[in-house]
């Protein structure tokens, strides 16, 4: 096999490291002049080496990772430091040299599966694209070998099919399998997987490993997920504005985090911070504070404010010619909410769990079963009626930049529920504004702002902000903090929990992220294909799940399978 | 603390921490408009269109100003065809009037029904388009295919056969042509509008501002319509020049406005008996509305431009 050369060949390199960056910096010409995107990334890889590159948005680390494999946007340069692989600077390579490196040499596999095939060629000639670019053997039995190989069962009939006949996982499997053709001695991974449900990501993940084990492959991942790139590399690099801020052995980075960015990233990272939890459960330490939301139990109202009974949506799917085939999205399903407490819904893309969410706040109708809301079922409500409900349930978005209107300054957009439920006249209603704003702790100047002129984090700041203008009891936040970076969510999240005891407001939390569920939710309803599969206390259901999927769901957090200390924090 | 020898520190004062999630706040706010103006401001290709409009629209209110040549009257045949004199820069026309006046005076028949016709387009396409996206369904199906039987038929064919109905034929004046134009055009505007109403209406805030209890009509009219605009805009600005042309079209096939009224249409209608001869009469009319199309047809390239979603900062 093939394998076994390489394996030989990067034997032979041992001492010296096959990618080295070097005093990095790369300018990107803006309308507003030049912007130093990175200033001073230096990185090291030796053969057959993981290492990670992790980092919130804009933090440099793709932008590092692109100029590795000479494919800067147009208007970026490197302006500064050296790349050298196996000891050639190729940071101003010419082009040419730089496509007889890409594919044999240095593979990458791209961040989005849905846009990174080509929708019009058959998975099949867009692998043999790479390999008759790069001189391999490109029969349909290589190309069914290469697939094959990436973990695509009955590679030749799959081969034969368009991308759009892919799930997510198969797409960036088949991406894997073109980076990977050419057996490249090193492979780049832009965020590999952050596009995919958790437990594909593992799989997807456990796949990658074996076959750059295999093959000797480096690998250098990009990432923002801290609990992921322990987990998945030898060496951890912390880009942070544009500068490799500490670099290091995971866990000894993990473990003793130096510096100040470093740390609060550590200690913010939701799924090591899950995993904290669990470390200190286990040590018999009491986790009330480490646990956000702690306050919230201690309110003595246990009335079941929301009760959810046999809820089943079932959608028509047109399928030509006035015929149509039934899809049920919410399958038979029931739970209850305490008032003051916050209840998570998880599951996967497709489990179900965004249109539970839009059937308890009205928007879409039940095809059977019934939402119970402090004892008033809401598909009996009259017009006025569920006018006046609105009031009392209030939705936050996953995106913040597609929740605020983009025409109204933020006064406006706060004060809209004010206006349209007639309260109080425009003195109070700016009033009420300024507190809100400084509920959410924003400051009162930012009011003629527009939502294109603040941060993803002061953004969903609004949003909550409007959320509570109308004193609701209950808000339903779907995917509230999933697009927002580590330390961000982190914020909004201490925002939600501080909230929560200080207005005694129900959540119900749609995510698929179950790490962020352990920090913030007391019971949690697992999802799986529109049926609930299993409910509980949030501590109950992470320390002995009863379900296989609940377990493969657990086990699939990064960072699941670190040991670290409880205490850090 | 740290002893091991790869475990690398960036220097602290070096990489100093920002606070967390904060953006420069220190401009005066922008809405997407005063964006889209600031942007506008600085591009040569929106000045010169706009100085340019706004000397035709100077001319089209007040033609007095530049020309004290009344353009109809002292028409004498024994001027016709003639060379340029003093007080008439662009010589004669074949019936012996001045032909500075004559398109001086010509631009406010063109501009009005350019702008009206835009007028009239605005209002039916957008109200259309808007309903059908938005609401969609069978509403929407009706009104697609209403609007593919207007679009079906070509501009000028469909005037021609619309200008022969009696109630046109007998009282043309501006309105019947900008009706006519408007009737023939307001499909495409339609579309524009359905497709920008369909992208915006399941955006998160319009879902956001009917769980807060806006109508569903309201929500159109207060989030969907306002982010909806900017193509339609765009596309407004260059329709402009095209009614222009197709009144100048029409016009010239006798169809148009009626001789009475002043037009470039009518004028470079009326050069055709003196090709020959003198071309400068034809080209004179001819010229202005070029220019003014091309004005118009600059500032919708300008303004696209400005108004490009991807080119908004986030």
């Amino acid at each position: 096999m093939t394998s076994d050369i390489r394996i030989e060949e990067s034997g032979s390199h041992q001492a010296k490291p096959l990618l080295e960056i070097r005093d990095l910096a790369i300018t990107f010409k803006t309308g507003s002049g030049e912007v130093k995107a990175v200033k001073n990334a230096h990185l090291t890889i030796m053969p057959g080496e993981t290492v990670a590159i992790v980092g919130e948005s804009g933090s440099g680390k793709s932008t590092t990772a692109l100029a590795a494999i000479g494919l800067l946007p147009t208007n970026g340069r490197v302006s500064g430091g050296q790349i050298l692989l196996d000891g050639e600077d190729i940071a101003n390579a010419s082009e040419k040299r730089m496509i007889e490196l890409r594919g044999n040499t240095i593979g990458m596999v791209p961040q989005d599966p849905m846009s990174n095939l080509n929708p019009v060629w058959k998975i099949g000639y867009q692998v043999k694209e790479t390999l008759r670019a790069n001189g391999k053997p490109n029969g349909p039995d290589d190309v069914a070998k290469v697939l094959a190989q990436a973990g695509l069962p009955d590679a030749h009939r799959r081969a034969k099919q368009y991308p759009h006949e892919f799930s997510g996982g198969m797409r960036q499997r088949a991406l894997i399998a073109i980076g990977l053709s050419c057996q490249p001695r090193l492979l780049i991974a832009d965020e590999p997987t952050s596009a995919l449900d958790v437990t594909v990501q593992r799989q997807i993940l456990d796949h990658l490993d074996t076959m750059t084990t295999e093959l000797g492959t480096s690998v250098l991942l990009i990432t923002h997920d801290l609990g992921l790139a322990a987990e998945r590399a030898d060496k951890v690099v912390v880009m942070y504005q544009g500068n490799v801020v500490e670099a290091g052995p995971s866990l000894e980075l993990l473990r003793n985090p130096q510096h100040p960015y470093t740390q609060r990233l550590v200690a913010s990272a939701p799924s090591l911070a899950s995993r904290r939890i669990q470390v200190a459960k286990e040590q018999g330490i009491e986790t009330d504070e480490l646990l956000a939301p702690a306050d919230a139990k201690t309110v003595a109202a246990s009335d079941e404010l929301l009760k959810i009974e046999d809820l089943t949506k079932v959608f028509k799917l047109r399928s030509g010619f006035g015929r149509s085939t039934d899809f049920t999205a919410v399958d038979n399903v029931s739970f209850s909410v305490k008032r003051g407490t916050t209840t998570a819904i998880v599951g996967e893309s497709g489990s179900g769990k965004s249109t539970v969410a839009q059937m308890v706040l009205n928007l879409l109708t039940p095809t059977s079963g019934r939402i119970v809301f402090d004892g008033v079922d809401t598909s009996s409500l009259g017009r006025k009626e569920l006018f006046k409900f609105r009031r009392r349930v209030q939705p936050i978005f996953q995106d913040p930049y597609g929740s605020l209107d983009p025409m109204y300054n933020i006064f406006r957009t706060i004060e809209e529920p004010l206006r349209t439920h007639n309260v109080g006249n425009a003195a109070s209603r700016e009033k009420k504004v300024r507190e809100l704003l400084d509920q959410v702790a924003l400051p009162q100047s930012m009011m003629q702002r527009f939502p294109n002129e603040l941060s993803g984090g002061q953004r969903q700041r609004v949003a909550i902000a409007r959320a509570l203008a109308l004193d609701p009891e209950v808000i339903i936040c779907d995917e509230a903090v999933s697009a927002l970076d580590v330390l961000v969510q982190a914020q909004v999240l201490n925002l939600l929990a501080e909230l929560q005891s200080n207005l005694g407001l129900t959540y119900l939390f749609i995510t698929h992220d179950l790490a962020v569920v352990r920090q913030i939710a007391d019971h949690v309803c697992v999802m799986e294909k529109g049926k609930l599969v299993e409910t509980g206390a949030t501590d109950d259901v992470f320390e002995s799940p009863q379900m296989d999927y609940t377990k493969a769901l657990l086990n699939a957090i990064p960072g699941a399978s670190l040991m670290l200390p409880p205490e850090v924090a | 603390m740290t002893t091991n020898p790869n475990h690398f520190v960036a220097p602290v004062e070096e990489t100093p921490l920002l606070a967390t999630d904060s953006k420069i706040t220190d401009q005066a706010p922008l809405s997407l408009w005063a964006e889209a103006w600031k942007k506008l401001r600085r591009r040569p290709l929106f000045i010169i269109s706009a100085v340019m409009i706004l000397i035709l629209t100077v001319i089209a209110l007040f033609p007095g100003l530049f020309t004290n040549v009344a353009p109809n009257e002292n028409c004498q045949l024994a001027n016709s065809l003639g060379a340029p004199e003093p007080g008439h820069p662009f010589g004669f026309t074949y019936q012996g009037c001045d032909v500075y006046a004559r398109v001086i005076y010509g631009t406010q028949a063109s501009l009005a029904v350019g702008f009206l016709s835009v007028i009239c387009v605005l209002i039916i396409g957008v109200t259309l388009g808007a309903i059908a996206g938005y609401y969609g369904g069978w509403l929407d199906a009706v009104l697609a295919r209403l609007g593919d039987i207007f679009f079906a038929l070509p501009l000028i064919l469909g005037a021609l056969v619309l200008t022969q109905l009696p109630m046109f034929r007998e009282n043309k004046s501006v309105w019947t042509v900008v009706l006519v134009i408007s009737l023939l055009a307001w499909p495409q505007m339609a579309r524009i509008t359905r497709g920008a109403v369909i992208e915006v209406r399941n955006a998160d805030f319009v879902t956001a501002a009917r769980s807060l209890g806006v109508s569903k009509f309201g929500a159109l009219l207060r989030h969907v319509l306002p982010n909806a605009l900017a193509p339609v805009i765009v596309l407004a600005t260059l329709e402009l020049g095209v009614f222009i042309v197709a009144e100048a079209t029409l016009s010239f096939l006798g169809i148009g406005l009626p001789p009475s009224i002043m037009s470039w249409g009518n004028d470079i209608s009326g050069a055709q008996a003196a090709i020959r001869t003198n071309v400068a009469i034809l080209l004179y009319p001819a010229a202005a509305l070029s220019i003014t199309v091309l004005s118009f047809i600059m500032l919708g390239d300008a303004v696209r431009d400005a108004l490009d979603p991807k080119s908004r900062q986030r």
